[in-house]
């Protein structure tokens, strides 16, 4: 699936086999208006990793989100730099597959679930990749499970709770087989048991994740690296405990800690933490 | 929200009506109408076959009559005027009920009861037994163009979302002392309506983002596939076949 678009896989690896699932380099943009609200972005995430990016409202998270698959790019703004996703550019030429790999569970799950019924709503992706019969129903069937949710198939969106309505978001893209998950504000509006029902479901995922949010106790559970974007660059980048350890860097970016909130040891959060960076 | 009810008018249950491909019974209604429109209004015994006929269907489908006459009460704006017909319309006059009244009028206003009532027990019982979601999948079996189907079936999603917005923004006035009295405060409900507009438009905005996210091309790819057999066409067929048999007999019988 890599060797397709002759972009030879993981260049910089040094042999490795697989390329990194999200490479951003250089990445600037301004929107129409002349706000410009990314300075040249440079971030890599490895395949499995999983990824916080914190950053106070304006730092151009959404922006960055955006760019990922392709919804804004050079073309809808000024823009220079380039996105790729394992190995394959974001270019208007491969934006069917780079939408496949590149799975977005939007903030607002009213916004993300549009059809009638939790089942159509999951195999709206896959269908528009092709699929059809019996394979969709397995591929709906599988990403529902993942989330927990095979008995709420039948459901209309609207009469799921805010909670169950966000998990069935995330099967939306995960029934895409995704290469990257990305996630905008996972727990926003959720009561703690939704909050930490997601975390145990995130945290069981074989998937590469992209967790853009501001409940920092929920990225150091889930993320063991955070990146801080700050004024439309990459402020800081490395394990989530450290970051969050050091009061000026919170400070600097407007990051802050519930009230009450001490940093629990380092074994006990974030599993298998920098072992995956080793490779990026 | 109770979990499962789609809508007022639905009624849900497992009997062969309810069964039945939602194109099917589409179809069998609209042509029931035309036969009972087509019906002449003098053929009193013929409009009493269709209550029969549409009577059958109901008990098929399990729909109880009470059910089906609290329903009814929609028409009742539009046939205000079938009961003014009988003493407004000139000619000929005859006695009803101890009043008289113009023949003509009568017989108008009987034209248009029945036939109202008819066509809308026919909708209610199609609304009953199939859900609302089934009759967009129906619509575009029967090649309703694909954007219709879509406008209606983002109208279905989204109502709820929008009414639940739109309540929230009344509480948010009123827990800030507003009152709607009299027209004087139209301005600030006329400003609402408004926001409420823009922040559906955002919305459908931020819709079309996440569909796009998701592969969307432009055309919505077919997930349910609602296939019906000849047996079903058939099933569905007795009851305009029924009806369009009494429209001829009312045609040739001269009474």
């Amino acid at each position: 699936m890599v060797e397709t678009d002759g972009i030879p896989a993981a260049r910089e690896d040094g042999g490795a086999a697989v390329p990194a699932s999200l490479e951003v380099e250089g990445l600037a943009f301004a929107y129409p208006d002349g706000h410009q609200a990314l300075f040249g972005v440079d971030l890599r995430i490895g395949r499995g990793e999983r990824v916080a990016l914190l950053g106070p409202n304006g730092a151009g998270k959404t922006t960055l989100v955006m760019h990922l698959n392709g919804i804004l790019s050079a073309d809808t703004g000024t823009g220079r730099g380039t996105v790729r996703v394992a190995g394959l550019e974001v270019a208007k030429r491969n934006l069917q597959e780079i939408r496949r790999r590149v799975g977005i569970v939007f903030q607002d799950p009213d916004d993300q679930l549009f059809m009638p019924t939790v089942r159509e709503d999951v195999a709206f992706g896959p269908a528009n990749l092709g699929l059809r019969g019996a394979e969709l129903d397995a591929r709906v069937g599988e990403a529902l499970e993942q989330v927990g949710m095979t008995a709420f198939a039948d459901r209309p969106p609207h009469h799921l709770s805010f909670g169950q309505r966000r998990r069935v978001a995330v099967a939306t893209v995960l029934a895409m087989r995704p290469e990257i998950l990305v996630l905008d504000e996972p727990s926003s509006n959720l009561d703690p048991a939704s909050r930490r029902e997601l975390a145990e479901i995130l945290a069981r995922l074989d998937v590469t994740v992209l967790m853009v949010t501001h409940d920092l106790p929920y990225a150091l559970e889930l993320c063991p690296r955070a990146l801080i974007l700050s004024g439309g660059v990459i402020a800081a980048d490395g394990p989530t405990r450290e970051l969050l350890a050091d009061r000026e860097l919170r400070e600097a970016h407007r990051l802050e800690l519930p009230y009450g909130y001490a940093l629990p040891d380092c074994e006990r959060c974030a599993p298998q933490a920098f072992v995956a960076r080793q490779s990026g | 929200m109770g979990a499962g009810h789609a809508h007022d008018l639905y009624r849900p249950g497992d009997t062969p009506l309810h069964r039945l491909p939602p194109q099917c019974k589409l179809v069998a209604v609209v042509l029931f109408v035309f036969a009972v429109v087509a019906t002449p209004r003098e053929r009193f015994w013929a409009f009493g076959v269709y209550a029969l006929l549409l009577a059958a269907v109901a008990v098929v489908g399990r729909v109880p009559a009470g059910y089906v006459l609290r329903r009814v009460v929609v028409e009742v704006p539009f046939v205000v005027f079938a009961v003014a017909l009988p003493f407004l319309a000139g000619g000929e006059k005859t006695e009803f009920l101890g009043l008289t009244v113009s023949h003509n009028g009568l017989l108008g206003a009987w034209n248009i009861l029945a036939k109202g009532t008819l066509g809308v027990v026919a909708s209610i019982l199609l609304a009953a037994t199939t859900q609302l979601r089934d009759l967009l999948l129906g619509m575009e079996r029967l090649r309703m163009p694909q954007l219709l189907v879509q406008i209606m079936q983002f109208m279905l999603r989204y109502s709820g979302v929008i009414t639940g917005e739109m309540g929230r923004m009344k509480v948010a006035r009123e827990s800030r002392g507003f009152q709607a009295r009299d027209v004087r405060q139209l301005p600030v409900v006329a400003k609402s309506a408004g926001a409420l507009f823009i922040r559906s438009y955002e919305r459908g905005e931020r819709v079309h983002l996440a569909m796009l996210s998701r592969g969307y091309t432009g055309t919505m790819p077919v997930i349910v596939d609602v296939r019906a057999s000849a047996a079903q066409w058939g099933a569905a067929a007795a009851l305009p076949a029924a009806a369009a048999l009494a429209c001829a007999a009312a045609w040739l019988v001269h009474a």
